[in-house]
């Protein structure tokens, strides 16, 4: 005797897990008062460098920062981070390709969160696996470096739409690679409609005002209560 | 590439269901995969049969219904399947548009399961 398999209904999201994390963890920041924003990019695009510029500046206004940091397999990035003096710790993820809610809430198992006022998650260097996971953040920045073409955001079109902000980076070397500045803004405009872009160069300091008052500007909205919408 | 880690929660999400209905065993798989949902499918099937081994669902078929992006258009006031994720445009009027209605999709639809019996014909 066989029996013809039947079958059953079942309708369930497969990161419902991590996307029940992610909004709890939304809740405790805002409880906390504290706004959160991730960084993605491919390896090398400047996440580490933008940050540790980023830490000094926010410290130098008078905010309370700190950050979490994913990598497959070092903690230099922590190392370099720490010289700004702001809490730093790393998130080693092994051979995980992406960060996810539960890593982020263990990292911040001993810290008070109720002493920040601004936290800042950089993802591990990647533009695929990121896209699918979230962490419970106010506001995503996705980098993008002038060396890796203007092409990048039609090849990565899924991270750009998780992303809230585009961050053009190296614009320094912008003339030595010809890259196509117009080019690029048009096609994160194709793939993500009226996307924020900031051009900037942390080695010259090209568009860093830019990128800091509108930075400063999210972070005090959180104050009166501003979620990402996700 | 995470879609192993995607595939072992998939296993896991499904042996719940069939764990619940007692003995039995999964021959299928249902699965709604948004093309905004960040997943590769040929690396998820690859990864499927792996995160399948030694458990309710292992042999399984893993059936995946592409989800296209819908997007809805300001001007024409409705919604429209979009033609390329390259180009978020509507596709009557040219529109630019990033209010998204479906396409982030990875979910777990139905399962096929077999009712544990003595003998199977395969």
């Amino acid at each position: 005797m066989s029996s013809s398999p039947r079958l059953v209904e079942v309708r369930q999201n497969v990161l419902k897990q991590n996307d029940l994390l992610a909004r709890a963890l939304r809740r405790r920041f805002a409880d906390a008062g504290v706004f959160v924003v991730s960084l993605v990019s491919t390896p090398g695009a400047g996440k580490t460098a933008l940050l540790e510029c980023t830490l000094k500046q926010m410290r130098a206004n008078g905010l309370q920062v700190a950050a979490l940091v994913g990598d497959l397999a070092t903690e230099n990035d922590a190392r370099r981070l720490a010289r700004s003096a702001a809490p730093v710790k790393q998130i080693v993820t092994g051979t995980i390709c992406h960060l996810d809610a539960d890593m982020v809430q263990q990292a911040l198992d001993d810290w008070r969160l109720a002493d920040l006022e601004l936290l800042f998650i950089e993802n591990v260097g990647n533009l695929v696996c990121p896209s699918s996971y979230d962490l419970g953040e106010n506001m995503r920045f996705v980098l993008m470096s002038v060396t890796e073409g203007e092409d990048k955001p039609l090849k990565y079109p899924t991270i750009f739409n998780t992303a809230d902000v585009a961050l053009i980076t190296k614009m320094d070397l912008a003339e030595a690679v010809e890259f196509d500045l117009e080019a690029a803004r048009e096609n994160i405009q194709a793939v993500r409609p009226g996307m924020k872009t900031i051009e900037l160069s942390v080695k010259t300091g090209l568009g860093m005002d830019q990128y800091f008052e509108f930075l400063s500007a999210k972070a005090e909205k959180r104050l009166v209560g501003l979620e990402r919408g996700t | 590439m995470h879609e192993l880690s995607i595939a072992l929660s998939i296993v896991e999400l499904a042996s719940e269901e069939a764990t619940k209905r007692g003995p039995a065993r999964i021959t299928a798989l249902h699965l709604r995969l948004g093309e905004l949902a960040g997943v590769v499918k040929e690396a998820l099937l690859f990864s499927y049969d792996i995160a399948c081994q030694d458990t309710p669902l292992a042999g399984s078929q893993l059936i995946i219904e592409d989800v296209p992006v819908v997007i809805f258009c300001r001007r024409c006031h409705a919604e429209h399947t979009l033609e390329s994720v390259q180009r978020f445009a509507c596709p009557a009027c040219g529109e630019l548009s990033a209010d998204i209605r479906q396409g982030k999709d990875l979910e777990v639809v139905a399962l096929e399961i077999e009712d544990a019996v003595e003998e199977f014909v395969t």
